[in-house]
C-alpha cells in the first residue's frame, strides 16, 4: 500500500488528533483517580499515612528514570524522522530499558509495604495510593509492551511511513505518562510527605 | 480451579427459569434458523466482520430493537407486580423484583438508548458530512462488539448465576462485598465496564470523524444540526464515560481485593462514589438525548420544506447544554448534606439549562411556521415529543428547586420525570430518526399508516402511564416499592399506570408489526434515493446506500447542500478518485470474546481463566495492529464504472 505525500499527511493528522483524544479520556480517567485520593487520603483508619510510608529519595529515583526515558523516547523518534533506523532503535532499547527499571522500582516498592503490613485492604487510603499508583503502572507495562512489538516491528521492516506513525504515538504515550507521573510525585509523593 | 462457579447458580425459581428459558431459547432459535436457511457465511461476510459503518449500525439497532423487548418484559413484570401488591406481597418476591428494577434501567440506558444511539449515528454520520467512511473503521467494529460483550454478560446473568438487585446504578455500601455477596453486582459491573470502555473508543472514533472526514468546503458551522448534536454528545462522553471507567474500577476493587474506597468502614466513602458516578451519569442522559434533538431538527426542517429556524442558536444551545451537563450532578442528591452553598450553585446551574432546551422548542416550532408541513409519521413522533418533552422538563426544573427536592427525591415523581425525558424525549427521537432513515438504510419506507398508529398508542400510552406516577409520588409513594399497604389508597393509580403499560405495548407490537408489513410489501413501498425531498448529502446517494457511500465525493459550498443542488438544478461533475476500503475483519469479534472472557472470569472469580482473556487480548491487538494489508485500493476506472453502471 502506498500512498502520496500528501495522503501520508493527512493520515497522520487524522489519527494523531484521534490519539489525542483518547489520550484525553485516559486523562480523564487519572483525574478521577485523583480526585478520590485526594478524598481519600484523611481515610486511614487509624493505620499509617502517606509521610509514613514515602521514601521520597526512592521515588525522586525513580521519577528521573522515567523523565529520562520520556527523553530518549523523543531521541528515538528524532532519530527515526532523519532515517537513522539503528540510532533509532538503540534509543528505544534504552527506553525500555529505563521504563522497565522503574516498573521493578515501583513494584518492589508495593511488595516492600505489603510486607511491612500495609496493602491495600487496610484502609480507604491505601486502597486509593495503591491503585492511582499501580493504574500509571499498568500503563508503563502496557507501554513497554508496545516498545517492545515497535523494536521487533522495525527492525522486520525498516522506518516506514507506518512504522514511524506507529512510533511517534508511542512517543506521544509514554509523555502522557510522564506528565500523569509528575502529578503523582507532586500530589502524592511530595504533598505526602510534607503534610 | 473453576472459582465460585458450582451448579447451584442455575434457577431454582420457577419465574427466574421462565426468563431463562426466553433467553436460552431466542439464541437457540436464532442459531437454527441460521443453520436452517444456510446464512451464516452471508451473516459473517455481510454483517459480523463488516468494517462499513453503515452495517455495524444495524447490528447495533439489531440488538437495540431485542433488549428494548427484554427492558419491557422487565417493566411488563413491574407494573403488574405494582397493580396487584396491595396488602399482599404479589407474585414476585422482593428479590427478584430488585433484580429486575435494576436490570431493567441498565438495559435501557446501556443497551437500548445507547444502541440507537450509536446505531444512528453509524448509519447517517458518515454520509451526511460527506464522507466514505468514519476516520477509524477498525475501531468502530471494536467498539460494536464490546457492546455486543457487555449485553451478552448482562444476559448471561439471566442463565447463570444472578443480576445486581441494588438499583441500575448499584450504589455502595449496598453493593459491597458486605451486603451483596452474590455474583449480581459482580455482573452489573463487568457488563456496564466493557459496554462502556466501547462507547468511550466511539466517541475517540467520531470526534476524529467530524473534525477530519467532512467534505471539502463543509465548515463547521455548514455541517448538519445531527452532525452538531452528535459532535456535543461524544464529547460529553470523551469526558464522562472515563469517570464510570474509573468508579466502576474502584468498585470492582472493593469487591475483588477487599480494598476499601467506598466501604461504610476502614476510611472508606461510599458518598463518593454517588458524586463519581453522577458526574458520568448526569452527562451520560444528555448524551442520549442529543443526538435526538439532532435528529429532529433534520426532521423538522424536512418536513417544512424550510432551512433550520437560528441554526446559529441551535448550535451554541447544543454546545451550552453538553456544557452545562457537566456541571449539575450534585442535583441527583441534593439530600446529600453538601449544605446552601453548594446545593444552590447545582440548583442554579440544573435551571440554566432549561434555556437552551427552551431556545431549541422554539426553533423547532418556528422552523415549522409557514413551512408547508407534511405530517408524516416522523412528525407524528415529533408532536409527541414536543408535547412530553415539554412537560418533563418543566417537572425536571421543579426538581432543581433543592428545597422542592427533599420532598420529591426518590420518589415515583422523579421516576415519572426522567421517563417523561427518556421516552418522549429519547425514544420518540430514536424512533423518527429511524423512520426518516430507514429508506436510506433499506431502500424502501416503513409503512405509514401503522407507524403513526404505532406512535399514537406509545403517546397516549405514555401519558396514562405516567401521569399516575406523579400523582403518587406527590402522594408519597417512593421508588423501587415491591408491595405497599392497602389502605392509603394507591392501588387505583397502579392498575392505570398498568393499563398505560399495555398501551404502550401495544404501540411495540404495531411496530413490529409494521416492519414486518413494510419487508413484505417492500416493493410497494420502494424508495427512491430522495424520498422525502430531504436536505442534507445522504439524499443524493442512491438507497440502499453503498458501501464506499459516495462515488464523487460532494464539494459543499452551503448549509442543506443536497437542497441547494436541487434548487439550483446543476449537476456537479463528478470527479473519480483512488480510494482505500478497509477489508473485513474478525479481530474485532475476538478482542469482544476476550474481554467477555476476562469479565466472566473476573465475575466467577476464575483467575487463571481471567489471564487466558488477557493474554488473548494482547497477542489479537498486536497481530491486527501490525498487519499491512487490512486495507484494500479501489481505482478510479473501478469507481466510475460502478457510477456510470447504475446510472
Amino acid at each position: 500500500m502506498s500512498m502520496t505525500a500528501n495522503e501520508q499527511m493527512h493520515d497522520n493528522l487524522t489519527v494523531s488528533l484521534g490519539f489525542w483524544i483518547y489520550l484525553m479520556t485516559d486523562c480523564l480517567l487519572f483525574a478521577s483517580l485523583f480526585a478520590t485520593y485526594a478524598v481519600l487520603t484523611g481515610g486511614t483508619a487509624g493505620s499509617v499515612s502517606g509521610r509514613q510510608i514515602f521514601d521520597i529519595g526512592f521515588v525522586l529515583t525513580e521519577t528521573i528514570l522515567l523523565l529520562t526515558s520520556s527523553m530518549t523516547s523523543g531521541l528515538a523518534y528524532v532519530e527515526a524522522r532523519a532515517g537513522r533506523r539503528n540510532r533509532s532503535l538503540v534509543y528505544l532499547a534504552i527506553t525500555i530499558a529505563l521504563g522497565a527499571s522503574f516498573l521493578v522500582m515501583e513494584l518492589s516498592e508495593f511488595s516492600h509495604l505489603v510486607s511491612e503490613g500495609y496493602g491495600w485492604q487496610v484502609s480507604a487510603f491505601l486502597s486509593a495510593f495503591f491503585t492511582l499508583v499501580g493504574t500509571h503502572g499498568l500503563h508503563i507495562a502496557s507501554g513497554l509492551i508496545w516498545a517492545l512489538t515497535l523494536v521487533v516491528l522495525i527492525m522486520k521492516r525498516g522506518l516506514t511511513h507506518d512504522t514511524t506513525k506507529k512510533l511517534m504515538l508511542f512517543t506521544l504515550f509514554w509523555h502522557f505518562l510522564d506528565v500523569i507521573w509528575i502529578c503523582i510525585f507532586t500530589f502524592v509523593y511530595a504533598f505526602g510527605v510534607l503534610s | 480451579m473453576f472459582g465460585r462457579m458450582s451448579l447451584d447458580a442455575f434457577p431454582h425459581d420457577p419465574i427466574v427459569w421462565g426468563g431463562a428459558l426466553s433467553i436460552v431459547g431466542g439464541v437457540l432459535a436464532i442459531v437454527a434458523l441460521l443453520t436452517y436457511f444456510k446464512k451464516w457465511t452471508w451473516l459473517y461476510k455481510n454483517y459480523l466482520t463488516s468494517l462499513d459503518a453503515k452495517k455495524i449500525g444495524i447490528m447495533y439497532i439489531v440488538v437495540a430493537v431485542v433488549m428494548l423487548l427484554r427492558g419491557a418484559g422487565d417493566a411488563l413484570m413491574m407494573r403488574g407486580q405494582q397493580a396487584i401488591a396491595a396488602g399482599n406481597p404479589g407474585y414476585l418476591t422482593p428479590d427478584h423484583f430488585q433484580q429486575i428494577f435494576t436490570a431493567h434501567g441498565t438495559i435501557m440506558i446501556f443497551f437500548v438508548a445507547m444502541g440507537l444511539m450509536f446505531g444512528l449515528i453509524n448509519l447517517v454520520l458518515p454520509l451526511m458530512i460527506g464522507s466514505r467512511d468514519v476516520a477509524f473503521p477498525f475501531l468502530n467494529s471494536v467498539s460494536f462488539w464490546l457492546f455486543f460483550a457487555g449485553m451478552a454478560l448482562m444476559n448471561l446473568s439471566l442463565v447463570y448465576g444472578e443480576f445486581a438487585a441494588a438499583g441500575w446504578l448499584s450504589y455502595p455500601p449496598l453493593s459491597e462485598l458486605q451486603y451483596s455477596p452474590g455474583v449480581g453486582v459482580d455482573y452489573w459491573i463487568w457488563a456496564v465496564q466493557i459496554a462502556g470502555i466501547g462507547t468511550t473508543l466511539s466517541a475517540v472514533n467520531f470526534i476524529t470523524t467530524i473534525l477530519k472526514k467532512r467534505a471539502r468546503g463543509m465548515t463547521l458551522m455548514k455541517m448538519p444540526m445531527f452532525a452538531w448534536s452528535v459532535l456535543g454528545a461524544m464529547i460529553l462522553v470523551m469526558f464522562a464515560f472515563p469517570i464510570l471507567t474509573a468508579t466502576l474500577a474502584m468498585l470492582g476493587l472493593d469487591r475483588l481485593m477487599g480494598m476499601h474506597f467506598f466501604t461504610s468502614d476502614l476510611g472508606g466513602n461510599p458518598m463518593m462514589y454517588i458524586n463519581l458516578i453522577w458526574a458520568w451519569g448526569h452527562p451520560e442522559v444528555y448524551i442520549v438525548i442529543l443526538p435526538a434533538f439532532g435528529m429532529f431538527s433534520e426532521i423538522v426542517a424536512t418536513f417544512s420544506r424550510k432551512r433550520l429556524f437560528g441554526y446559529t442558536s441551535m448550535a451554541v444551545a447544543l454546545m451550552a447544554i453538553a456544557f452545562f451537563s457537566y456541571i449539575v450532578w450534585a442535583h441527583h442528591f441534593f439530600t446529600m448534606g453538601a449544605g446552601g452553598d453548594v446545593n444552590a450553585f447545582f440548583g442554579i446551574a440544573t435551571m440554566v439549562i432549561a434555556i437552551p432546551t427552551g431556545v431549541k422548542l422554539f426553533n423547532w416550532l418556528f422552523t415549522m411556521y409557514r413551512g408547508r408541513i407534511s405530517f408524516t409519521s416522523p412528525m407524528w413522533w415529533f408532536m409527541g415529543f414536543v408535547v412530553t418533552f415539554t412537560i418533563g422538563g418543566m417537572t425536571g426544573v421543579l426538581h432543581a428547586i433543592p428545597a422542592l427536592d427533599f420532598q420529591l427525591h426518590n420518589s415515583l415523581f422523579l421516576v415519572a420525570h426522567f421517563h417523561n425525558m427518556l421516552i418522549g424525549g429519547v425514544v420518540f427521537g430514536y424512533f423518527a430518526g429511524l423512520t426518516y432513515w430507514f429508506p436510506k438504510i433499506f431502500g424502501f419506507k416503513l409503512h405509514e399508516g401503522l407507524g403513526k398508529a404505532a406512535a399514537l398508542a406509545w403517546i397516549l400510552g405514555f401519558v396514562v402511564a405516567f401521569t399516575p406516577l406523579y400523582a403518587l409520588g406527590l402522594m408519597g409513594v417512593t421508588r423501587r416499592l415491591d408491595h405497599y399497604d392497602a389502605n392509603p389508597g394507591w392501588q387505583a393509580l397502579f392498575i392505570v399506570a398498568a393499563i398505560g403499560f399495555v398501551i404502550i405495548l401495544a404501540g411495540v407490537l404495531l411496530q413490529l408489526t409494521q416492519l414486518a408489513v413494510s419487508i413484505w410489501k417492500r416493493k410497494e413501498l420502494q424508495a427512491g434515493d430522495d424520498p422525502w425531498n430531504g436536505r442534507t448529502l445522504e439524499w443524493s446517494v442512491p438507497s440502499p446506500a453503498p458501501s464506499y457511500n459516495f462515488t464523487s465525493l460532494p464539494v459543499v459550498t452551503e448549509r442543506d447542500p443536497f437542497w441547494e443542488l436541487k434548487e439550483s438544478g446543476k449537476k456537479p461533475k463528478p470527479i473519480y478518485e483512488d480510494f482505500y476500503e478497509p477489508k473485513n475483519t474478525a479481530a474485532g469479534i475476538v478482542i469482544a470474546f476476550a474481554s467477555f472472557i476476562i469479565g466472566f472470569a473476573l465475575i466467577w472469580h476464575v483467575w487463571w481463566l481471567a489471564l487466558v482473556g488477557l493474554i488473548g487480548h494482547i497477542v489479537t491487538l498486536i497481530i491486527r495492529l501490525t498487519r499491512l494489508d487490512n486495507e484494500q485500493l479501489v481505482t478510479a476506472a473501478a469507481v466510475r464504472a460502478m457510477a456510470e453502471g447504475r446510472s
